[in-house]
């Protein structure tokens, strides 16, 4: 290319307050191949896009430069600005001048010599770019949704309702997640399975969506349009077409009682055959194999009661894990958040004394469908508590522990303050240790002011221990409004644990290649503009595995991360990125270098009509990262848009001015 | 040697070591103008030819920067890159050129913060080891 024009942004002052602009512009007129170059104000506006198409014509450029923000912004911008004024898209190039240069570098001479060097660089780089073309790949009208919770939940309904077959997989015997366990909601106390419910019998009954309870997604291959996903159904040891869901070998277990029950969070116990809560979806009976007798010994009485009750002759011990194939043209991942498990903080004396619960527990006492059948106990020793103490912030917006807010604390808090003086009358005492109150969400505020009504001792501070002593617990806390130290006794501690990613977040993270965030919650495209997007094209997330977030989010991001899916879904065709490798075959050996560092099994080696071998790139497994062609020692392997003398003229550029 | 401003040359990886540059731009977390990034789609697509032909031409240090273990965006092309520097780094010493112009680094899109760190120490070092010898011959 030899007719290059340079177009300069300003951004305002964002790029222009530190870099010279019209030092930039001058410097790269002078540069060989560079016919124009011109700067604006905002070059993504209009008139800026304008007065690139205006140059490409005008001037008959062949190739363009665009010194601005960064390419992760607006280079697809850009690309269409040049491509609408009839240029090739790939004969574009950004420099990006602004996030790695004028808001990193305030001094204005550092910066404008460092813009003028990266503007030099795209020059050089464009001057050998070639004009490319963009293959269509075919669709799978097909969605994967990662996590059955409420967030998993919407989107696998939102996707299906817009006519796309969805795949829900969940890890649990049951969809429902964490709203499942819940009493009530804040801030209007609608009762969680009230409304959850029945949004769990639509994906049940919905036509388009195929639910993979009790299953967990073990590899994800290919890219967007086309994802290749196994699944691994684990085995319930129960038929599941057989099985009706009527609980006659949940009562007759011989391990009935022993087994903490995880969905009550361990204060029940359930047998090694089980239901998790009478709402199940799918309402199938599981037995859990680390604890059932004959599946561990072989032996459990004469012979499994289970089995010897079921009418439905379901209860099936050879069951195996069963691998299921399946391809999707996007994937939702909604997996959801665990609590930090407060013994992290020992003053608190969580798991030390058995009085001191989680808000989860506490839900779980609170339900009438819980352990204690709705009755709120002290854990120890099954009386009535005469006053609950709730410590927030446990681990959250604390340097040493987790720095963020879990944005439900304090709401769950005043919720549970509420559901405890409704149940247990005037006479409890409650006392409520916070940090801040954080009622942001919508009639969040008015919600606390009612709370505050209700004779709820307030105190602003972190508590410093939690005691036991022969009369109960109590608690230290230095109130931050009178200035005063107290010491609270109290029955029961209820700690708001504070917000954490899941423990297998990382794995996932790698199977789907999400990236995660310094926190461990999986990152988004662009925490403004793209929050339900990934890096990952057509990888998107929703609810709390992006962040904490209460139930109206989850449900709103999770809408929005469908509709964002069906983006893609509702194309037949997709253009494909063409910056992929391709094979020079007369510099080719056929040594099948290329074909050892490909994790994508996309370059084979061909036979030619001579008896040699040659590599050949399959395009549509080519993810375009260029590793064959760092490998290649002939030089053979190419990648469009980062071919070995593209990346050597920047670098010659670069690496030879001081 | 007071006045010797250090020339780097990095590659960053597109999803995540450039990202991450770009979030310390966002963030605007200062640091030295020395470096002058080249995006490329992975690390694993940085051909050591690439870092001789950038210390051939001059260039002070070379920085290598791509995703975690484990978080590469293709997979394994930040493992490959990690290799080859390993490797490239034997050749520099028969080659007489000091290994520590040579760094390989992951940074992943959330942390701008280590960006600018690593673009920091990594501008001291160079400036410690000195300009580099072949600078100026071409």
């Amino acid at each position: 290319m030899d007719r290059i024009g340079v177009f300069v942004c300003h951004c305002g002052v964002n790029i222009a307050a530190t870099v010279d602009v019209d030092e930039v512009v001058d410097f790269a007129g002078k540069l060989d191949g560079v016919v124009v170059s011109k700067s604006y104000k905002y070059m993504c506006s209009d008139n800026g896009a304008n007065l690139i198409k205006e140059s490409i014509k005008k001037f008959k450029l062949d190739g363009v430069v665009v010194a601005s923000c960064s390419p992760q912004m607006h280079e697809h911008t850009f690309r269409r600005v040049v491509e609408e004024a009839g240029l090739n898209p790939f004969v574009l190039e950004i420099a990006n001048i602004r996030e790695q240069c004028s808001w990193v570098h305030p001094d204005r001479k550092e910066a404008t010599e460092k813009a003028k060097l990266l503007v030099k660089g795209a020059v050089a780089k464009v001057r050998l770019l070639e004009p490319l073309v963009r293959e269509k790949v075919k669709v799978t009208p097909k969605a994967l949704v990662v996590g059955g919770g409420i967030a998993g939940i919407q989107a696998s309904l939102d996707l299906s309702e817009k006519g796309f077959h969805v795949y829900l997989v969940e890890k649990e015997p049951s969809i429902g997640g964490r709203m499942a366990q819940l009493d009530k909601t804040f801030p209007t106390l609608d009762c969680a399975s009230c409304i959850l419910t029945p949004k769990m019998m639509d994906v049940k009954n919905h036509p388009n969506i195929e639910l993979f309870a009790y299953s967990e997604v073990v590899s994800v291959d290919g890219s967007i349009g086309n994802y290749r996903v196994k699944v691994v159904r684990k085995p319930r040891y129960v038929d599941f077409d057989k099985c009706t869901g009527c609980g006659d070998c949940v009562n007759v277990c011989r391990m009935k009682g022993k087994v903490p029950d995880e969905f009550n969070m361990n204060l029940g116990k359930r047998g090694a055959v089980y239901i998790p809560f009478p709402q199940a979806i799918p309402l199938k009976a599981t037995i859990d194999p680390e604890q059932c007798l004959f599946l561990r010994y072989g032996k459990c009485g004469r012979s499994p009661a289970c089995q010897d009750v079921c009418e439905a002759e379901a209860i099936d011990f050879t069951q195996r894990e069963e691998l299921v194939e399946f391809e999707v043209g996007v994937i939702v991942v909604a997996t959801g958040y665990d609590l930090l498990d407060p013994s992290a903080l020992y003053e608190y004396g969580y798991s030390r004394y058995k009085d001191v619960i989680t808000t989860l527990e506490l839900e779980r006492l609170i339900s009438s469908s819980g352990p204690t059948g709705g009755e709120i106990v002290c854990p120890s020793d099954q009386r009535k508590p005469g006053s609950v103490t709730f410590v927030l912030c446990v681990g959250s917006r604390d340097e040493t522990v987790c720095t963020w807010c879990c944005r439900v604390g304090c709401m769950t808090a005043l919720k549970q303050a509420y559901l405890l003086r409704e149940h247990l009358g005037d006479d409890v005492e409650i006392n409520i240790c916070y940090t801040d109150i954080r009622s942001f969400g919508k009639r969040y505020e008015e919600f606390y002011r009612r709370i505050r009504g209700v004779k709820t001792n307030f105190f602003r501070g972190r508590p410093s221990e939690v005691k036991e002593k022969k009369d109960g617990l109590t608690i230290d806390v230095f109130d931050t409004m009178t200035n005063k130290l107290f010491e609270i006794k109290t029955d029961l501690v209820v700690l708001v644990p504070a917000v954490v990613p899941r423990n297998d977040s990382s794995d996932l993270g790698k199977i789907l290649h999400v990236s995660r965030g310094a926190d461990g919650f999986f990152l988004e495209a662009h925490p403004k503009l793209k929050p339900m997007d990934t890096f990952t094209d057509g990888i998107f997330i929703a609810g709390c595995c992006q962040g904490p977030k209460d139930i109206q989010d989850s449900v709103a991001q999770a809408s929005g991360a469908a509709s964002r899916a069906a983006n893609i879904l509702s194309k037949e065709e997709l253009e494909a990125e063409p910056l992929i490798a391709f094979v020079d075959e007369d510099f080719c050996s056929g040594c099948a270098t290329c074909v050892s560092v490909c994790s994508f099994n996309a370059i084979e080696l061909m036979k030619k009509e001579d008896n040699k071998y040659v590599a050949r790139v399959v395009e549509a497994l080519c993810k375009g990262c260029g590793s064959c062609v760092a490998a290649c020692p002939s030089g053979a392997m190419q990648q469009k848009g980062f071919k070995d003398d593209q990346i050597l003229a920047v670098v010659d550029v670069l690496g030879g001015e001081a | 040697m007071s006045d010797f401003e250090p020339n780097i040359v990095a590659f960053l990886c597109n999803w995540c070591a450039y990202a991450g540059a770009d979030l310390a731009g966002t963030s605007r977390l200062i640091y030295p103008a020395n470096v002058k990034p080249i995006r490329v789609m992975c690390s694993g697509r940085v051909d050591p030819v690439f870092v001789l032909e950038a210390l051939k031409k001059g260039a002070d240090g070379v920085l290598i920067a791509g995703c975690h273990p484990g978080d590469c965006h293709y997979q394994s092309g930040n493992y490959k890159a990690n290799r080859r520097v390993i490797l490239l780094k034997e050749l520099l010493q028969q080659l007489n050129i000091n290994p520590r112009r040579v760094r390989f680094e992951y940074v992943s899109a959330s942390e701008g913060q280590k960006f600018a760190n690593v673009v920091k120490e990594f501008v001291e070092e160079i400036k410690e080891i000195g300009p580099n010898p072949l600078r100026g011959e071409q």
